[in-house]
């Protein structure tokens, strides 16, 4: 019988140094742009009727409370929790994500919204991937049909959307973007950055003098 | 050498490349196109025609050419670009296409991609109008996306032109400048708006590469973008077109525009001798440009009247011009030599002949959303009508006369001039002339879109843009209607050829499909698994050790779980949380059988079915509470079952307290199963009693390994003991790992999805979607167990109730077991009864099912195979033949539990 | 590539929706129904030209279906979808 504890494994390991790499290679370039594994957390699919919340027939204080703080209203936005957030899923659908472990966070959470809603553990659900630095937009733009300018996706934004030929949850930060995709398509996802990365890497490293001096 | 000194603004004759065409080297400089070199050497005859094999030479400038086809050799093979279209690069090797071009026979390594991108405003074109737009467009403060299909900005501007007094080209570098500037402004050449579709929606593709000699490794090729703009201004110009004559497809003969754009962009003059035959103004400007280049140049114009100002133009240059003049015909072999003129058929020697017989408006773009055109009967025109929310058209595009050309006169409105119609070609790039529009019409066509189907006008690469409108006339004509009441025909995405590669982008190799994997992929590509797609997931097949085959390897694998213990990932299973206190009615609803019953801690196998009472999906029930259940879906089908069962939730029952939330990627779930799993699962999991009486079939248990927590449930698909495990997929590798090692004592055998099929077939478990059509209920398979009765409706119900539901002669599910127990029947085998007399019945012979599933079973030591076969169960015992190869194989149908039916194996 | 305004999400790219076919509630009590009314439930569909009745999922975004009224001649969604 084994006696080591049984440990997580980022769904993305296998890509870190990839990532890592390339990272590095755009910060010694100048090239706006990195790409990191988000850290693993907790994350539940809370589900709850506004409506109830405001006929106080869910308890508005203790599911504050519960979620660690407001949850947005508007749709497709997303707003800070203490240590994570809360994003905008559907009408009356929300992720939670932060540190609590995840089981007692369901439980509470079914407990406060009882028979108007839900809550499920979702925090394998989906694989996190944290794009910083304004090459972020172009680089999505290459397969997100969305328009992510800051104008229309400021920061606090949230969308459930396709990049490539996957679904993605996209939110947008004050230095770049979140994806948080199936855990089944992360791979897929990765392998996809990387790819579309290949043209970044290149318009620095050299090559457009030359194109320049052709065309 | 046709090259002109002082000419050739877009060519940089201080460098030198080489090209390669129909085996001759040329000299060629940056900012030639194959048709400029070719013509700069007196090259004109290029190829031949597609069906009749005449010769065919450069009768364009740009994209309407539609005979100048050259099938690119190196460096990649492409087939049917226009010579016209390709930018010289060194070393650049091609020849004249004859008939068609071929597909390269190697995969093309050169990257694709694409690029979405959001506008206020998108310009397509960039010539004065377009240029205009754009400007006007980023001073007013808005994102400009502005593309053009040429090299370089400017359009159709020779270099002559003066725009409100300055030079056209001085204007153009000034806006281009201007344009720089602005942050917000994104200019692309050599970029081609090919489609136009709903809500500002354009398709455009780039082309990065092709004329670089030296392409920069991993660079793009080609890009489509997709542009969604708030505004469309489109400033695609106008394009001229010839008139019908005898012999009029020689190389040789051109459109005057084209050569007046050679002199000026290539200095290259494509002919000494010229002969002009216009219809209208414009082609004045070609004649006095060639005069001034070199060239000796006459006008015949088709119009009584000669407008004054030109004439005297080509008078100061000793261009003779005589009115009232059409050309009948043309004689030469390869290359023009003489031209045919007036009643009499005059002969003219001449090298190059050049026609204008007026200009179509480029209205393609405003066409694909459905803008409507209206016939300009004056200019013998469709230009754009209505105008479009969110589109503009702008200049020549828009059918406005040339603002900066005071002096123009009315043009004629000529299609074709006298003569023989079997030789007068309409469409040059599919050998189609005034006798097939004559015959189309003969045959009772009476519309556009029929004559251009029976004659193939404007089916080309170049999509009728010279022959189109001519072809529409002709008809008019032969007809006795007006034009404007035929139209024009469906102007239809994309405007110039586009690669299906551009197309895919980097949708191809292992991005073609997204592929979806479990947790413990690396665990299985490490294990030597071979892999097999199911839907979008990768899954392990069979893990083969060194030598075997499949059929060895899952032999094997299958002895492992009914002899002692095997795993196998089954984390790509729907899995969906469904929750609220109205879980259980909702089930109740969509299951077959009653779910409400069940209690907390069990599991029950459920069936799903359309309202026509088919199966469609089915999975195991957990409930978790009183108010929460897991429900399981077949792999393939998880994403349509979660939304189904969302549409009944929000469509139809919106008043159910009930959630719907998919955990397929939260959980991974491994199923260890045989004798010996009990004795795995007791030693990996210190918490639960696995005994039977503890731990009972179709139950379930929460447990933690290490405070992570896991279900357990005893559920089989194999008839063999078995326990699935679950846990929260960032821990699945760590789990799968402790399995494995726990299991070594007891030799667990991780086994694929072959296996996995085999064992299930022998319990006579069916696998909806290969063993069902969508035409099988739960009755035919034999699941009318899971049927209840006792429920008063639920989706499929009262489909039971219909009398083909109780057609005894239904197909149902049954085993085959071939006599000859050697024969493996493939499956998709049809399956045949023998009369009475065992004779084979008289063609046609009736079939009585078909086979769904067939292996070689290490249990019993022979193939068998799951059928649906008529009134099946009746027949159990009946010798049956299926047809293999020439052989008819018989086969005795059994029930379809072939393994321990009494089920003693399932509690070990 | 239409763009189908979700309720919910806004305008976004018709990838992202999943149709639901003609809204056609279902019977109140289908053990009511003659055979013939049933199979004109289960296969009969108006597939009218011109305006029709639909469900519409953002299957790729929030997951909410919705009633709209689109024309099928155009594809034009004709109304605001209902939430």
């Amino acid at each position: 019988m084994a006696d080591t504890t049984l440990l997580p494994t980022h769904p993305l390991e296998a890509h870190r140094a990839a990532f890592a790499a390339l990272s590095a290679e755009f910060a010694a370039a100048g090239t706006d742009l990195a790409i990191e594994l988000e850290p693993l957390t907790s994350a539940v699919d809370l589900r709850v009727d506004p409506a109830a919340v405001d006929a106080a027939v869910v308890d508005p204080a203790a599911l504050r409370d519960v979620v660690g703080g407001p949850l947005p209203a508007v749709p497709n936005t997303w707003t800070a929790l203490p240590d994570g957030r809360a994003i905008w899923l559907g009408p009356d659908e929300w992720l939670l994500t932060g540190g609590r472990p995840a089981e007692a966070w369901e439980e509470a959470l079914r407990a406060v919204v009882a028979e108007q809603g839900a809550a499920v553990d979702v925090s394998a659900q989906r694989t996190g991937v944290r794009l910083r630095g304004p090459g972020a937009r172009a680089l999505l733009a290459q397969g997100c049909a969305l328009d992510l300018r800051p104008a229309s996706f400021p920061p606090g934004s949230a969308a459930q959307t396709l990049l490539g030929q996957s679904g993605v949850l996209l939110t947008a930060e004050d230095d770049g973007f979140r994806l948080a995709v199936r855990t089944s398509f992360a791979g897929y996802v990765a392998d996809w950055l990387l790819d579309a990365t290949e043209e970044l890497r290149l318009t620095k490293h050299g090559s457009t003098d030359q194109q320049r001096a052709e065309a | 050498m046709s090259r002109v000194e002082g000419y050739g603004w877009a060519v940089d004759r201080s460098r030198c490349l080489t090209v390669t065409v129909n085996g001759r080297t040329f000299p060629a400089h940056p900012g030639d196109t194959l048709a400029s070199v070719l013509l700069a050497h007196d090259v004109v005859a290029l190829g031949t025609s597609v069906t009749l094999g005449r010769p065919r030479g450069i009768t364009g400038a740009w994209t309407e050419d539609p005979t100048g086809l050259v099938q690119i050799e190196e460096p990649f093979p492409e087939p049917m670009l226009l010579a016209t279209t390709v930018e010289v690069t060194d070393g650049l090797v091609a020849r004249g296409v004859n008939g068609r071009g071929r597909l390269a026979q190697v995969p093309d390594h050169a990257r694709y991609d694409r690029r979405y991108t959001h506008t206020d405003v998108l310009v397509v074109g960039a010539g004065p109008a377009g240029l205009t737009a754009a400007r006007d467009a980023a001073r007013a403060g808005r994102s400009v996306v502005l593309v053009d299909d040429r090299p370089t900005p400017g359009g159709t501007l020779t270099g002559t032109e003066r725009i409100d007094g300055r030079p056209a080209r001085e204007v153009v570098d000034d806006v281009v400048a201007e344009l720089a500037a602005h942050p917000d402004v994104t200019h692309l050449q050599r970029t081609t708006a090919f489609g136009h579709y709903d809500d500002g929606f354009v398709l455009a593709l780039e082309r990065r590469t092709d004329h670089l000699t030296h392409a920069p490794a991993g660079r793009s090729r080609q890009r489509v973008h997709r542009i969604r703009a708030g505004r469309i201004v489109i400033a695609t110009g106008a394009i001229e077109r010839p008139v019908a004559f005898e012999d009029d497809d020689r190389p040789g003969v051109m459109l005057a525009s084209a050569a007046r754009d050679l002199v000026h962009r290539h200095g290259v003059l494509a002919g000494r001798e010229v002969v002009v035959a216009t219809t209208n103004d414009s082609a004045y400007a070609a004649a006095c440009d060639l005069a001034d280049a070199g060239a000796r140049v006459r006008v015949l114009d088709a119009r009584s009247e000669v407008p004054r100002g030109r004439a005297r133009r080509c008078a100061e240059r000793g261009v003779p011009v005589t009115a009232d003049t059409t050309v009948r015909g043309t004689r030469g072999s390869e290359r023009i030599t003489r031209v045919l003129v007036g009643d009499d058929r005059a002969e003219l020697p001449c090298d190059l002949l050049l026609v204008s017989g007026g200009w179509s408006p480029a209205v393609h773009l405003f066409g694909h959303v459905g803008g409507a055109l209206a016939y300009d009967a004056v200019r013998g025109a469709f230009v754009p009508g209505a105008p479009l929310p969110g589109v503009e058209v702008v200049g020549a595009a828009s059918g406005a006369p040339d603002p900066d050309d005071p002096e123009e006169t009315p043009p004629r409105v000529l299609w074709r001039t006298e003569g023989d119609p079997t030789r007068q070609f309409v469409d040059l790039a599919r050998d189609a002339t005034v006798d097939d529009i004559a015959r189309a019409v003969g045959a009772g066509m009476t519309h556009l879109e029929h004559v251009k189907r029976y004659t193939t006008i404007g089916t080309a690469h170049d999509q009728g843009r010279t022959s189109g409108l001519l072809a529409a006339g002709i008809t008019a004509e032969l007809l006795g209607r007006p034009v404007a009441d035929l139209g024009t025909t469906t102007f239809r995405p994309p405007y110039t050829p586009v690669a299906f590669a551009a197309l895919a982008g980097r949708e191809r190799g292992e991005l073609y499909d997204p592929v979806r994997t479990t947790a413990i992929h690396s665990r299985h590509v490490a294990a030597g698994a071979e892999f097999e797609d199911v839907g979008q997931w990768r899954r392990p097949r069979y893990y083969p050790r060194p030598g075997e085959d499949m059929t060895a390897a899952v032999l094997r694998e299958c002895a492992a779980v009914r002899g002692g213990v095997g795993i196998l990932d089954a984390s790509t299973l729907g899995t969906i949380d469904v929750q609220g206190p109205d879980a259980e009615v909702l089930l109740d609803h969509l299951y077959t059988n009653l779910m409400s019953t069940l209690r907390v801690g069990r599991v029950r196998y459920g069936v799903l079915c359309g309202h026509d009472g088919m199966v469609v999906d089915d999975g195991t029930v957990l409930r978790l509470a009183p108010d929460r259940f897991l429900v399981t879906t077949t792999t393939g089908n998880a994403a349509a079952v979660l939304d189904r069962m969302e549409q009944w939730v929000q469509t139809e029952w919106p008043h159910l307290r009930v959630r719907l939330t998919s955990v397929t990627d939260h959980w991974s779930v491994f199923a260890v199963v045989g004798p010996r799993s009990r004795a795995v699962i007791g030693r990996v999991f210190p918490g639960p009693d696995v005994s039977n009486d503890a731990f009972g079939f179709m139950t379930w248990q929460g447990t933690t390994l290490d405070g992570v927590p896991v279900r357990l449930a005893r559920i089989s698909f194999s008839g063999e003991l078995a326990y699935e495990v679950n846990v929260a997929s960032t821990y699945a590798p760590a789990l799968w790992d402790r399995l494995l090692a726990a299991g070594e004592p007891e030799g667990i055998t991780p086994y694929g999805t072959e296996t996995m099929h085999v064992l299930r077939a022998e319990k006579g478990y069916p696998i909806i979607g290969q063993d069902t059509d969508g035409t099988v209920s739960p009755h035919d398979l034999g699941l009318g167990w899971a049927v209840s009765a006792k429920k008063t409706d639920f989706v499929g119900r009262r489909s039971f109730a219909r009398a083909a539901n109780h057609d005894p002669a239904r197909k149902q599910l049954v085993s085959l077991l071939p006599t000859d127990a050697t024969t493996k029947l493939p499956e998709g085998s049809q399956i045949i009864g023998f009369q009475d007399d065992g004779a084979l019945p008289p063609p046609p012979v009736p079939m009585l099912g078909h086979v769904t599933s067939s292996y070689h079973s290490a249990e019993l030591g022979r193939p068998f195979a799951l059928a649906l076969v008529r009134a099946g169960r009746e027949r159990i015992g009946e010798v049956v033949h299926v047809p293999v190869g020439t052989a008819l194989v018989p086969a005795r149908i059994a029930a379809t539990v072939l393994v321990d039916p009494e089920g003693a194996r399932r509690d070990g | 590539m239409q763009l189908i305004p979700c309720p919910w999400c806004g305008p976004r790219e018709e990838t992202e929706f999943h149709p639901g076919g003609p809204a056609i509630p279902y019977p109140a009590d289908p053990a009511e129904l003659s055979d013939e009314a049933w199979a004109r439930f289960v296969f009969v569909r108006p597939n009218p030209k011109g305006p029709s009745t639909e469900w519409w999922s953002h299957a790729a975004g929030c997951r909410r279906w919705f009633t709209v009224l689109r024309d099928t001649r155009t594809h034009r969604f004709l109304t605001e979808p209902a939430r």
